[in-house]
């Protein structure tokens, strides 16, 4: 499977938009199963980079949410609350927050999709 | 399934060194399933989305169709002998006397304390034959428990865990799919696990069999017209599902196992069967609130406090642990468990705590997940008997929050009656 390249990603598997959107990616809620529950930051909240933001639950696990980038958190989206499952759905359309960037130069430091889908690859042992 | 599976290169890669496997552990790794090692097993958690499958979907089949689960991590000790029935008398707190040959019941094996060493279902295969299936878990430990604790008796106590498969075939549609094998031959495409079976019978009067009772049952396979597999089959109206199912034990045998399962999966095609892995197993059974030991039993938990004084039947004059009962009885119980339905977000988990609403702890959650049948999120939980009045109001603690939750009755889902 090939990445969206309009976005960086972690080796925790979230994603990061230029315009600050954040999800985690397709391998990330294939490994999940199905979600059940998305707890996410409000509005206002101040996030650091490699830091815990929220969690994500499956049917039979907790998994947290790590911030890919330092930011504030300008929009949540509100779907998720109802409908969790729109992350298995399309997960790289399901953004859960997006944060206006406190210093854009930390997606640098982030995997291009190229790089992302090797580090997928490599971990799953092919 | 198409084209024939190919095992992946792999396969057994992630396989902890020291997990035990069962007979069909190359078939869920064949089909895809998620793996996880389960009290020093190698199991199936869940099967791929792209077949259908995932624990959501799993335990809806069963709730609507039919599962299958492979189940053989279960173990399982036979008695017999002339003193077989005293023994089981012993050690199992439930009334073996009053089981016909044919007939099982659910009981536990208790500790001189009151508490569980295990819950275990009897089966009376004979006059002087029982069979105790027990959890995976504690095969070791119930084995030396009944071999130790059985010895004044004349009977003879053998661990046969290892020589059965057993799988379970659960949901409203289990008789259906087992009809469309009894008496007829279904196909089974080869799938390089089943060589060089072609065809699968399962013989047994599924219509007849009552809930909670056991018959012989006769399995074949079949390669074009040579009959190459011919055997007796023992299958329970049991579960741990709160449906309506079988369990069947046939030979621990790789092949006839890889066989009887994809068989069991052709026959049920129509039907919607799936492969079932441990977390749909897992989600229904707690539905249905039926224990897990190591969760609602355990060796510091009492008969009374875990709500299992049915099956437990204090007018037998003697069993391991019936003193011990008889004290806690009088004294009263200090805890007692419930069942949970959060009220507002969030999800009560194992092992999470519960409070009361003023903040103050006072009891905690003995397994907790969402419901997918229900469409609401559970638990069972110890409290003090003065929280556990139907549609008071607790909390759970979850990542530091007390979340609302209210005490409902049990068990969460019934399968409906058959009209």
């Amino acid at each position: 499977m090939s990445y969206p390249t309009d976005r960086k990603y972690t080796k925790e598997h979230e994603w990061i938009s230029a315009d600050g959107k954040i999800g985690i990616t397709i391998h990330a809620q294939d490994s999940l199963g199905d979600i059940v529950f998305v707890e996410l930051p409000k509005v206002g909240t101040e996030l650091t980079s490699g830091k815990t933001f929220g969690t994500v639950e499956s049917v039979k696990a907790v998994s947290d949410l790590y911030a890919p980038a330092s930011g504030t958190v300008t929009e949540v989206n509100s779907e998720l609350a109802t409908s969790p499952e729109k992350v298995n759905k399309d997960a790289h359309a399901a953004w859960m927050i997006k944060i206006a960037l406190k210093d854009p130069a930390e997606l640098n430091g982030l995997l291009s999709a190229a790089d992302y889908e090797k580090f997928v690859n490599e971990e799953a042992g092919h | 399934m198409s084209a024939a599976p190919t095992i992946p290169p792999d396969a057994t890669k992630d396989a902890p060194k020291t997990a035990r496997k069962t007979a069909l552990n190359a078939v869920h790794r064949q089909m895809g399933a998620k793996m996880v090692e389960f009290n020093g097993w190698d199991m199936p958690v869940e099967y791929p989305a792209a077949i259908g499958c995932g624990i959501v979907n799993e335990h809806m089949a069963v709730r609507t169709g039919v599962g299958i689960f492979d189940v053989s991590h279960m173990g399982d000790i036979r008695l017999a002998g002339p003193g077989a029935l005293d023994a089981v008398q012993h050690i199992s707190m439930n009334d073996a006397a009053k089981l016909a040959i044919g007939q099982a019941q659910y009981s536990a094996l208790l500790y001189p304390e009151g508490t569980f060493v295990d819950d275990v279902i009897v089966h009376r295969l004979g006059v002087d034959e029982y069979l105790l299936v027990i959890n995976a878990g504690t095969r070791e430990k119930d084995f030396s428990w009944v071999r130790d604790n059985t010895q004044p008796f004349d009977c003879l106590v053998e661990n046969l865990s290892d020589d059965y498969t057993q799988i379970a075939i659960q949901g409203p549609k289990a008789v259906d799919l087992m009809e469309k094998l009894n008496d007829n031959f279904v196909d089974v495409p080869a799938n390089g696990l089943n060589a060089p079976f072609q065809k699968l019978r399962i013989d047994a009067d599924y219509k007849s069999l009552k809930f909670y009772w056991i018959t012989q049952g006769r399995t074949m396979a079949m390669r074009g017209s040579d009959r190459l597999y011919d055997s007796g089959t023992l299958i329970g109206r049991t579960g741990y599902t709160a449906e309506d199912g079988f369990e069947i034990y046939i030979s621990s045998d790789e092949a006839i196992s890889a066989h009887v399962w994809y068989g069991l999966l052709e026959a049920g095609k129509e039907f919607g069967a799936v492969p079932c892995g441990l977390g749909a197993r897992n989600t229904l059974r707690l539905e249905g609130k039926l224990p897990l030991y190591g969760h609602e039993i355990s060796d510091t938990i009492n008969v009374w406090e875990a709500g299992l004084d049915r099956w437990c039947k204090m007018e037998k004059p003697e069993f391991i642990g019936r003193a011990a009962l008889e004290k806690a009885r009088a004294e009263g119980l200090k805890r007692k468990l419930v069942g949970l339905e959060m009220i507002d977000r969030g999800i009560a988990r194992d092992g999470y705590k519960v409070l009361d609403d003023g903040g103050r702890e006072i009891g905690y959650v003995t397994s907790g997940s969402p419901g997918p049948f229900l469409k609401k999120n559970i638990a069972l939980a110890y409290v003090p008997p003065s929280n556990a009045e139907i549609g008071s109001t607790v909390r759970v603690e979850v990542r530091g929050q007390g979340v609302k939750a209210q005490v409902v009755p049990t068990p969460f889902y019934k399968r409906p009656k058959k009209s």
